[in-house]
């Protein structure tokens, strides 16, 4: 078992619109890449478990071949901005995602 | 058709100021238009709700003095969107004062200059509303219905690339442009060239927050794009500076909840297809885009309404007894807010935002810790009157350090008060519309004023 921090290159999220945060993993070594992909330690089940979320705020996840790079979209439960909020660009919501093992 | 090169100095104009060297550099290559995007809806909804800018004018007028003079030297068209942070007219009247001041101070020759107002009217989308209009929920919203435009205090409609298309026919060499999709305000030079709209707007795309497409990560430098046929090479401009293959697809799928797919108001470009290729140390090529038009024009609605006035109080907590049952320490503060006021939702809302536990992730937090070392909490207290918003931020607060805990060693306050005093916020907003309506002609929603600025001294239109 290998941590995604030391496979990834890129490890970000970032608001998608005013509704959604969006989650980019990518990776600079298409090893590394194929190695993540190919172990489902990102499947979307996976990503549900590590954020508590029940699947339907999952709303997007996919492969992204052309940046070497594993994507995907979670649903803000009230926009962003609102009062209450402490993200407003959504931009440290990555980080759960450092810790994540890789077979 | 010869090849089409857009300079973009920036992905958010005056959000801090533009670099100078690499945007002089990439105009030295002589660009045919310069293009570049001011606002974005990641501040928030105060700045359009309020409709206020967030960057500040001396860097606005920074941004557009050094783009202005290079336009006018070329001669070739700039396109600005989204005029100062938010696409409101006032952001379009503002960019455009700016503009004429500039163009003054260094006494240009004149020049026509196209204002472009895509701010709607509440009362007027309630019209439409009446007369049988649907505007749809995005992203899993429910469509919007009277009651959520009276809860909206403005409103602006994403234009796309044809109001400024037009603009452009009608002689603007200066565009200033009110809220618009940024890949819009590229595909329109690109469009009036007469390349496709796959290409045009995947240009846009690929370009809209300048060197973000490249690496290592560095803002507010010039990139170029050169469109040939139905692909793009887009450039770093400063010398530390690349665009490859991985940072410009990586920036593709930046911001967006779907990497192949990116939609305007008429149709959406395709990019499942898309290819990459190095074509030296600085540039890469794009190619591969497919745009399907939409049967109907789709015109995205941004809206933000005022929720009440903010009051905010900072309180930190150091007794490890009383950071293990912080929760129950919150529910004692929070029941002497409803003893005075009712239950919470019923005019007030009160958030505390626990730092060293989970106040940036909040629910989302896997592994909040359960014993800090010590907690900063931030009270926030909302209330439509700004002095109840006080009382209760200052209830919230104070009565942390009385909260009750059975068996507390601590008798002589259970939190820490950084100061006793609350913090007036600025008013809360929220995002009220992320809709789109449907239009048979986005003019509909749109309107184009022409004048011709003389830095000379002679009376515009």
């Amino acid at each position: 078992m290998v941590k995604l921090r030391e496979l990834a290159s890129t490890i970000r999220s970032k608001n998608a619109g005013v509704d959604h945060l969006t989650f980019d993993v990518i990776f600079r070594d298409p090893s590394a890449f194929a190695r993540v992909r190919d172990s489902g330690a990102l499947a979307p089940e996976r990503i549900c478990a590590l954020y508590r979320i029940p699947r339907e705020r999952l709303t997007h996840h996919c492969v992204f071949e052309p940046a070497q790079a594993i994507k995907f979209t979670i649903r803000r439960l009230v926009p962003s901005g609102s009062p209450g909020e402490t993200d407003v660009f959504g931009a440290q919501q990555y980080a759960p995602l450092f810790d994540v093992e890789v077979p | 058709m010869k090849p089409f090169t857009i300079a973009c100095p920036t992905g958010h104009l005056a959000f801090t100021p533009l670099e100078k060297a690499s945007f002089l550099e990439g105009c030295r290559l002589g660009p045919d238009a310069i293009v570049a995007d001011a606002g974005s809806c990641d501040i928030g909804p105060r700045p359009l709700g309020a409709d206020r800018h967030v960057s500040l004018e001396a860097h606005q007028r920074h941004d557009l003095e050094i783009m202005l003079l290079e336009a006018r030297r070329l001669g070739v068209p700039m396109i600005v969107g989204s005029a100062s942070d938010t696409g409101t007219d006032r952001g379009v009247d503002q960019f455009v004062r700016l503009v004429r001041e500039i163009a003054a101070e260094h006494r240009l020759a004149p020049f026509e200059l196209a204002a472009i107002y895509s701010e709607q009217k509440v009362e007027d989308l309630l019209g439409r509303l009446e007369r049988g209009a649907r505007i749809a929920g995005l992203d899993g919203r429910p469509d919007g219905d009277a009651a959520t435009l009276r809860r909206t205090d403005r409103v602006v409609a994403v234009m796309n690339a044809e109001p400024i298309r037009r603009a452009l026919r009608e002689g603007a060499q200066v565009v200033i442009a009110g809220r618009a999709s940024d890949c819009a305000l590229f595909a329109a030079p690109l469009l009036e060239a007469g390349f496709s709209p796959a290409i045009a707007y995947y240009t846009g795309k690929l370009m809209e927050c300048a060197s973000f497409a490249c690496e290592p990560f560095m803002g507010k430098e010039t990139i170029l794009g050169t469109v040939e046929g139905e692909s793009v090479v887009v450039r770093a401009m400063h010398p530390e500076q690349r665009c490859t293959p991985a940072s410009l697809a990586s920036h593709a799928m930046y911001e967006r909840t779907d990497p192949f797919r990116e939609h305007v108001a008429g149709g959406w470009i395709d990019m499942s297809g898309c290819r990459y290729e190095q074509v030296d140390g600085k540039a890469t090529r794009a190619s591969g885009a497919v745009f399907h038009a939409t049967p109907r024009l789709s015109v995205k609605l941004e809206g933000a309404g005022r929720v009440g006035e903010r009051r905010l109080a900072i309180v930190g907590v150091r007794d490890p007894q009383t950071i293990a049952r912080i929760d129950q320490a919150i529910a004692w503060a929070r029941g002497k807010v409803a003893e005075r006021f009712g239950p919470e939702g019923r005019g007030w809302r009160l958030f505390y935002h626990l730092y060293g536990r989970n106040a940036v992730m909040k629910e989302l937090d896997p592994d909040p810790p359960s014993a800090p070392h010590e907690l900063g909490v931030v009270v926030e207290a909302v209330h439509e009157d700004g002095r109840t918003a006080e009382e209760i931020a200052a209830l919230a607060a104070r009565n942390l350090f009385y909260a009750r805990l059975p068996g507390t060693k601590g008798t002589a306050g259970a939190a820490a008060l950084m100061s006793d005093e609350i913090l007036v916020g600025e008013p809360g907003y929220e995002w009220t519309l992320n809709h789109v309506i449907e239009v048979e002609d986005i003019m509909e929603l749109v309107r184009i004023r022409h004048l011709v600025v003389d830095g000379r001294g002679g009376e515009g239109r």
